[in-house]
């Protein structure tokens, strides 16, 4: 079954058309990438998917469900997380509130929780501190949990960013650009990584990749866009050796 | 007293304070306590007014502070909260009663303004709030039954177990009672779910809003709570001067509690009640200089602002 069916999905801005007529179906529990050169539209179709931007046109299914020009924080709800390719945390908190805002879709207390403290608060608050720590272990920064996340190092704050998607509970995932900044250690770790969050967590990944050797190794499919339009689709064989994605990055290396 | 001394120790902790500073605590507490014992009508009166701005400073903070939203006219819930009481003690209604319904129409102004404008860039709401904090001014200066330009007199003294408080001394404590509550909403408010999520929005809003936080009910959260803070105050300021007049509610006083807030450091609690004292003690310190005190107050506030533009409350390094 597809978790995710994007059809014919459209955003201009203004005269430039960013993302332009982009279809693809991704199938539940699989990794999948989505690449292309600079500027070919990757990161603009991440923020149509997650509500950031408002596609002009197309329609997305999320879990059969529309989440077309949604809001972001209700496609959250929904089950679909993601990071950013620039690293957005909240640096003046800890490491360990950080992953706690991930928790904030499943739990509920609210002005009245906060200032009579039920049980059912304390219950809460201990739940969301349980299920962040083990987010943290899951990416293997526990022993951080107390540092303010400005404080790390760049490696490790991408950690917290991957720790705090998975704290939404997602059953999607999207990452826009993880291995950026890693070194090559770091890379294999994000492999192995992303392998451990489909095989034990049973969500879906959508990776935006620029390392191709990473793109290669982890996903089973991958769409190629160019100038917003999809060029290829297919296993990481069927694409390496398409003659339009080799023009399309030997064409653009010199930008890169 | 065994008892007392633990809270005293987790009230310290709460706060971030050593060891020291909560010896300190400690005693400042004591001399807030027994200071009417010692002191005479006008450092009471004085005193009762700082408590009472340091419960407008706690309020607005939660806005300014934690939401990081702006906020130009606070005087504006101040206002609903003072007139409701007033107006329905004059129909009758029992203070206490006046209290819940002061909250309620409060709340609903926070909504009123917040709803609309809570989507817009700050300096719009900069705007919007000032505007807001105006009509509500002029409003009450051009109906009826807030009693047009000259307000509100004659609003009748509460009463409680039997004994009507009208002494200077019943409402210092009444207004330190409040100020206690006040900081305890405050800090619970601070270190919950909702008050994370404020921090989040302040941090990064589209961040926030990727982890399923939703920036405009939750800011609307903190409009409310604020408002109510106002609306608190307000009500219980009416029957202390028994008296109200619009111009109580000018944009002067909404100036004067966000000064509070910022020069006591925003979000801190410390801070907001550091900056309320000191914007109403200075004044009465230096009575003695005549006019020449409020230029000396002026050049104070940009030297502090220069040198400290986080507030006086120091950080608190992580
Ligand atoms: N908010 C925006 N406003 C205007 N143009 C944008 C905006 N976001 C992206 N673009 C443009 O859309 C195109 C695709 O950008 P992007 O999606 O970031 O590419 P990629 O992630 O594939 O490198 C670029 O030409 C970029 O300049
Ligand atoms: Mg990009």
């Amino acid at each position: 079954m597809s978790i995710l069916e994007v059809k014919k999905l459209t955003l201009r801005f203004g005269g430039l058309t960013a993302v332009s007529n982009l279809s693809f179906e991704l199938e539940e529990n699989t990794i999948m990438s989505l690449i292309g050169p600079n500027g070919a539209g990757k990161t603009s179709a991440f923020n149509c998917l997650t509500g950031f931007y408002k596609g002009s046109e197309g329609e997305i299914l999320f879990k059969g469900q529309s989440i077309f020009r949604q809001k972001p924080y209700r496609i959250t709800k929904l089950g679909m997380a993601r990071t950013f390719q620039n690293l957005r945390l909240f640096k003046d908190m800890t490491v360990l509130e950080n992953v706690m805002s991930g928790m904030h879709s499943r739990t509920s207390a609210g002005i009245f929780g906060a200032i009579l403290r039920p049980p059912s608060q304390l219950r809460e608050e201990k739940k969301i501190k349980q299920v962040s720590k083990e987010c943290l272990d899951f990416v293997g920064i526990l022993d951080k949990e107390s540092r303010l996340a400005r404080n790390l190092a760049y490696g490790d704050q991408r950690r917290v960013e991957w720790a705090r998607a998975l704290a939404t509970q997602p059953q999607l995932l999207l990452l826009d650009e993880p291995a950026a900044g890693l070194n090559q250690d770091e890379k294999d770790q994000l492999v192995s990584l992303i392998r451990r969050i489909r095989k034990d967590l049973g969500i879906t990944v959508l990776l935006i990749e620029h390392d191709m050797g990473l793109v290669m190794k982890v996903s089973e499919k991958i769409v190629v866009i160019d100038y917003g339009q999809k060029i290829a689709e297919g296993t990481a064989e069927e694409v390496k050796n398409n003659p339009r994605v080799i023009e399309a990055y030997l064409g653009k290396e010199d930008e890169e | 007293m065994g008892n007392s001394v633990g809270l005293m120790d987790r009230f310290r902790k709460i706060l971030g304070l050593r060891k020291t500073q909560g010896i300190l605590l400690a005693v400042l507490s004591l001399l807030v306590i027994l200071l009417p014992l010692v002191a005479n009508n006008y450092i009471e009166e004085v005193a009762t007014n700082t408590l009472f701005y340091i419960v407008l400073a706690l309020g607005l903070n939660i806005v300014v502070g934690y939401a990081g939203l702006v906020d130009l006219g606070y005087a504006a819930f101040f206002a609903v909260g003072a007139y409701t009481t007033g107006i329905f003690m004059k129909f009758g209604l029992n203070f206490w009663l006046t209290i819940p319904i002061a909250i309620l129409f409060s709340v609903i102004a926070g909504i009123i303004i917040g709803g609309p404008t809570l989507r817009l860039r700050s300096d719009y709401l900069a705007i919007v709030t000032l505007g807001f904090g105006e009509i509500t001014r002029i409003t009450a200066r051009n109906l009826k039954i807030t009693g047009g330009a000259s307000g509100l007199v004659g609003i009748q003294r509460p009463s409680i177990f039997g004994h009507i408080l009208n002494q200077i001394t019943d409402f210092y404590y009444l207004f330190l009672v409040l100020v206690v509550l006040a900081i305890i909403i405050a800090i619970r408010l601070h270190n919950s779910r909702l008050g994370r999520a404020w921090q989040y929005i302040r941090e990064d809003e589209d961040a926030a809003e990727a982890m399923g936080i939703d920036p405009v009910k939750t800011k609307l959260y903190a409009y409310m709570i604020g408002a109510s803070f106002g609306g608190i105050a307000g009500a219980f300021f009416a029957v202390k001067m028994t008296a109200i007049s619009p111009e109580t509610f000018a944009f002067t006083q909404s100036a004067l509690i966000l000064l509070a807030v910022i020069l006591g450091g925003m979000g801190k609690i410390p801070g907001a009640i550091l900056g309320a004292a000191f914007l109403v003690l200075f004044p009465e310190i230096f009575r003695g200089i005549g006019q020449m005190r409020m230029l000396l107050f002026g050049i104070l506030l940009v030297i502090i602002m220069i040198f400290r533009p986080q507030g006086l409350w120091p950080e608190r390094k992580g």
